[in-house]
């Protein structure tokens, strides 16, 4: 493995490049194909209206698969990752427009643990809200 | 009504082996728009160290969910699928998953709660290689909602 990012140049409080994801009706759609979740809740209004929610909603693992980059792309090697871990608190609502929904992105080191690995923490929000909650990823520096 | 909790504990037969390919690691890599050469590029992911192209850390998700089936649907346990929502999503890597990966999942039932009516279940999948290395283990709490949700459904969290 070989991050780019060396342990010693990181310190507690350190922040990541920031980033911001859009996502929209199509983005679900070849989501649901590439990873096999079809829940009619990710595609279909009506249905998601029908169980009580206000509009078709992203697939959980879709913003947790956003939200890594953030740490994927300061590290350059995804398979430096260690743990990652998310609450799932709000859903992402996608309306059906051309500008969807965006996820946005910040991290900062949180920790600095044994064995050259440090703790992300990141804070994930959608139209201002908390999507993803005790969002941490443990991730192995060079 | 709250589910039984002789179930805690109870681990499920292996999975019959996942072949992970290449194109459907690109495939994925494309939908979450990432770019990473790792992910699609057998000379990049070799400069990482890797001996072919590597899945981005929530692929294997696929595989668990689809494992962790055997439990949400074990008519035994009863658990309201229609109901179900995804509470908290957590994996423990011990190498990433690469093309050429035959993975077998084997879930264990590590909680069994029921909080306000809602019926939570906890489910850590173990996936192994071929060679039955551990390779990654993924921790999912699902939620069934109460029949006759006390709150909004959208305040429960995301989905699945």
């Amino acid at each position: 493995m070989t991050s780019k990012i060396a342990y010693d140049e990181v310190e507690v409080g350190t922040e990541l490049p920031a980033r911001s994801f859009p996502v929209n009706r199509a983005t679900l759609v070849q989501y649901a194909g590439a990873s096999g979740d079809f829940n009619p809740i990710h595609w279909n209004e009506r249905f998601a209206k029908e169980v009580g929610l206000p509009d078709v909603i992203a697939h959980g693992m879709f913003t947790m698969a956003e939200a890594v980059r953030v740490v994927t792309d300061w590290t350059g090697d995804p398979g430096a990752l260690v743990d990652y871990g998310v609450r799932f608190t709000k859903p992402v609502v996608v309306p059906n427009d051309d500008r969807g929904a965006v996820i946005e992105v910040t991290g900062k080191v949180g920790a600095k643990l044994d064995d050259n690995t440090v703790r992300v923490d990141l804070t994930v929000t959608s139209g201002g809200l908390k999507v993803l909650g005790m969002s941490r990823a443990v991730v192995r520096l060079a | 009504m709250a589910l039984d909790q002789s179930f805690v504990g109870r681990t499920y037969p292996p999975t019959d082996p996942y072949e992970v390919g290449r194109e459907k690691i690109r495939e994925f890599a494309e939908a979450v728009g990432d770019a990473n050469p790792a992910y699609t590029d057998p000379e990049a992911a070799k400069a990482l160290g890797y001996a072919d192209v590597i899945a981005p850390p929530t692929f294997v998700f696929s595989i668990t969910f689809k494992a962790a089936g055997q439990v949400v649907q074990d008519p035994q346990l009863g658990l309201d699928y229609s109901r179900v929502v995804h509470g908290d999503q957590k994996f423990a890597y011990r190498r990433p998953v690469r093309a050429g990966d035959r993975l077998t999942v084997t879930s264990t039932i590590e909680a069994v709660k029921s909080m306000a009516g809602n019926d939570i279940l906890d489910i850590r999948g173990e996936v192994h290689d071929e060679a039955g290395e551990h390779v990654v283990t993924a921790w999912t709490k699902l939620v069934a909602r109460a029949a006759e949700p006390t709150e909004p459904v959208a305040a429960t969290g995301g989905e699945a």
